[in-house]
């Protein structure tokens, strides 16, 4: 089990390091910072010293071992558009709305998602089941940002039920939090439900109810266990899938997290702070995934030993 | 053995199955899977059910605890004599009391029989608690002693144990022992050794005459083996399409197959003592259980067939007593 987790971690960071050089050579694709940062009357001395003042006057491998430099001893560097301040600063400020706002949106998919899918799977072409059906299409085909709309329309502007947008109490949070979610809550659900399914129909399951266990048993003890497999590899994905699809989402209902930070940061072609984003996503979406091997390795006893 | 034939034969009789019928019913068509049939079995007794694959054979055993799969699967007809009760009539709650405990059911492939993700001592702990609560301590005595009925060895250290680490014959005690755990009065056993070893098979079939010799459990052997039925079975059944279309004692069956189904099956058992280029087959198909002629269901792979087999099903003909063959052959009119 040792093993298994060293090994893993290695090559999570392996992966990291290779995000750190897409991520620098993207962001310098995109467009000259100081086009977009200085007034349009900016004379080409002023541009030219404020390339110097940033770094961006050095050949692009040396920029990138400075960046990396830097890295090494935790520091991002600091924002150009944000006059100076450390990217670092920018980014921790930010976190908590964005993590909390996942983290909401994640428990949501948890909660929502497996029972359902349980439930689903369990009632096989009944009512439930193609209830859930147009529940996980919708939810899969259409985008955040609609869905993020309409249910503000429904329950903010017409039932005035919750607030449109901002940060705030538990209020604030369900609208954004179900929009970022139901994506998901569809995807696992489907997922849930075929496994279950494929679970249901096995030798072992059947032994279970030829021994007598009471179905809720054969249920959540036998088939879910087992079945959760397959979700559980899922919500390793999602964690990605919330960070980056958040983008989406904060900027619909203004929740001051990160994504929005990203979007002003790309839109002022502010390296710093947009690597210092990017890598922070992908360290926690490596990071997200070698807990899901973790856990699936402790669901799964046949893993642990391969 | 005659004496012990002769004892088994004066048990009391604990399962009595009348004109049982289970369907599938799809969108386009009506399976019949189990198609009207009749046997019963003694205490103590060995019943081998035989026939070839998708002949009812596991949907009968499975009719038996109720489990046909739903909702496609239905028991549409017929009654279950457990001592003297209709299984038919019981609710879903008495049903789970008469499984494991009254009836109990080994299945065919070892492989996938036992829950991967919980140890062997979880699932043993398991099937003995349905019947007695007991300290987790009394438990564990009670599951090292279950494993050991079925010879597993050093049970103590096997409990630890998930089922991917144990081999196929060893799984197989194991599902055994699972299945006698409670001591029920009939066990099924669906081809429980077809995906053993041979050598594996042998000391299987033995362990489990052993363990009916000391309980007086009654065992139903669903097989397609012929030699198991020899080593095993006090009577047999032979199925074809849903049917039972022969049934004897094992002795009978075996000196004087009557149904040319039967006589072709023991046929195609290659004999040891001669050589011969081409095993023998039987010519075709089984019909389509979706779609079952009105007569004799073997009519078109059958060497003898008339016209009067195509128009209608032949009735039970008594070869001897306690031996009946469906077939218009035994028509004393023929």
């Amino acid at each position: 089990m040792q093993r298994y987790i060293i090994r893993r971690v290695a090559q999570g960071l392996l992966a990291v390091v290779v995000i750190s050089v897409v991520v620098f050579a993207l962001a310098r694709v995109s467009g000259d910072p100081t086009l977009v940062l200085l007034p349009d009357e900016a004379s080409e001395e002023q541009i030219a010293n404020t390339r110097a003042e940033w770094g961006l006057d050095k050949p692009l491998h040396v920029q990138y071992w400075v960046w990396v430099n830097r890295l090494a001893r935790g520091d991002l560097g600091n924002s150009f558009k944000w006059a100076g301040t450390p990217a670092s600063e920018l980014i921790i400020e930010r976190l908590p709305a964005t993590l909390q706002l996942s983290l909401f949106a994640l428990l949501i998919s948890g909660l929502i998602a497996l029972p359902i899918g349980v439930l689903v799977a369990v009632k096989k072409d009944s009512g439930w089941d193609y209830a859930g059906k147009i529940f996980a299409i919708l939810g899969q085909s259409a985008p955040s940002f609609a869905i993020g709309l309409i249910l503000m329309w429904i329950f903010a502007v017409q039932l005035d039920l919750l607030p449109t947008s901002g940060r705030g109490g538990l209020s604030h949070m369900i609208l954004p939090g179900f929009t970022l979610g139901y994506y998901n809550v569809a995807a696992v659900m489907r997922l849930t439900r075929s496994s279950m399914l494929d679970v249901l129909d096995s030798e072992y399951v059947k032994l279970a109810r030829i021994k007598g266990v009471p179905e809720w048993k054969v249920i959540w003890k036998h088939t879910f266990r087992n079945a959760l497999i397959v979700p559980l590899t899922y919500f390793g994905l999602i964690g990605a899938v919330l960070l980056t699809g958040s983008v989406v989402t904060e900027t619909v209902f203004a929740w001051p997290g990160l994504g929005q930070l990203v979007i002003e940061a790309i839109i002022a072609r502010d390296f710093t702070v947009v690597q210092g984003v990017v890598l922070l996503f992908a360290f926690i979406y490596i990071g997200m995934n070698i807990l899901v091997d973790i856990l699936y390795a402790y669901v799964d006893p046949r893993i642990r030993y391969a | 053995m005659t004496t012990a034939q002769k004892s088994v034969a004066e048990n009391p009789i604990i399962l009595e199955v009348n004109d049982l019928r289970t369907y599938f019913f799809n969108r386009t068509s009506t399976v019949k899977a189990v198609d009207g049939i009749s046997f019963n079995l003694r205490q103590g007794e060995t019943l081998g059910i035989v026939g070839e694959s998708g002949c009812g054979k596991t949907i009968t055993a499975l009719s038996l605890l109720r489990l046909v799969p739903k909702p496609a699967g239905r028991i549409i007809d017929g009654q279950i004599l457990l001592n003297g009760e209709d299984l038919l009539q019981k609710t879903e709650d008495e049903m789970r009391q008469v499984r494991g405990r009254q009836i109990s059911m080994i299945l065919q492939d070892p492989q996938t029989s036992l829950n991967p993700v919980f140890t062997i001592g979880n699932q043993v702990r398991e099937a003995l608690g349905m019947a007695r609560k007991d300290s987790s301590k009394g438990m564990r005595t009670r599951a090292v002693e279950a494993l050991r009925k079925v010879n597993v060895a050093a049970p103590e250290r096997r409990l630890e144990d998930y089922p991917h680490q144990m081999s196929g014959g060893m799984k197989q005690r194991v599902v055994g022992a699972i299945a006698m755990s409670c001591e029920p009065g009939l066990i099924i056993a669906d081809e429980p050794t077809t995906d053993l070893d041979v050598t594996i098979q042998l000391q299987y079939l033995r362990l489990l005459k052993d363990i009916q010799q000391n309980t007086g459990l009654a065992i139903i052997f669903i097989t397609h083996d012929f030699g198991v039925v020899a080593r095993m079975c006090d009577r047999v059944a032979v199925m074809y399409a849903g049917r039972i279309v022969e049934h004897g004692t094992v002795r009978e069956l075996f000196n004087n197959p009557s149904h040319p189904y039967t006589q072709a099956l023991m046929a195609s058992v290659p004999k040891l003592e001669e050589r011969v280029d081409r095993l023998y087959s039987i010519e075709g198909q089984p019909p389509l259980l979706s779609n079952l002629p009105e007569g004799c269901r073997f009519e078109d792979r059958c060497p003898y067939a008339r016209e009067q087999c195509i128009s209608e099903y032949p009735p039970h003909f008594n070869v001897e007593a306690d031996h009946t063959a469906d077939c218009w052959k035994l028509d004393p009119t023929w």
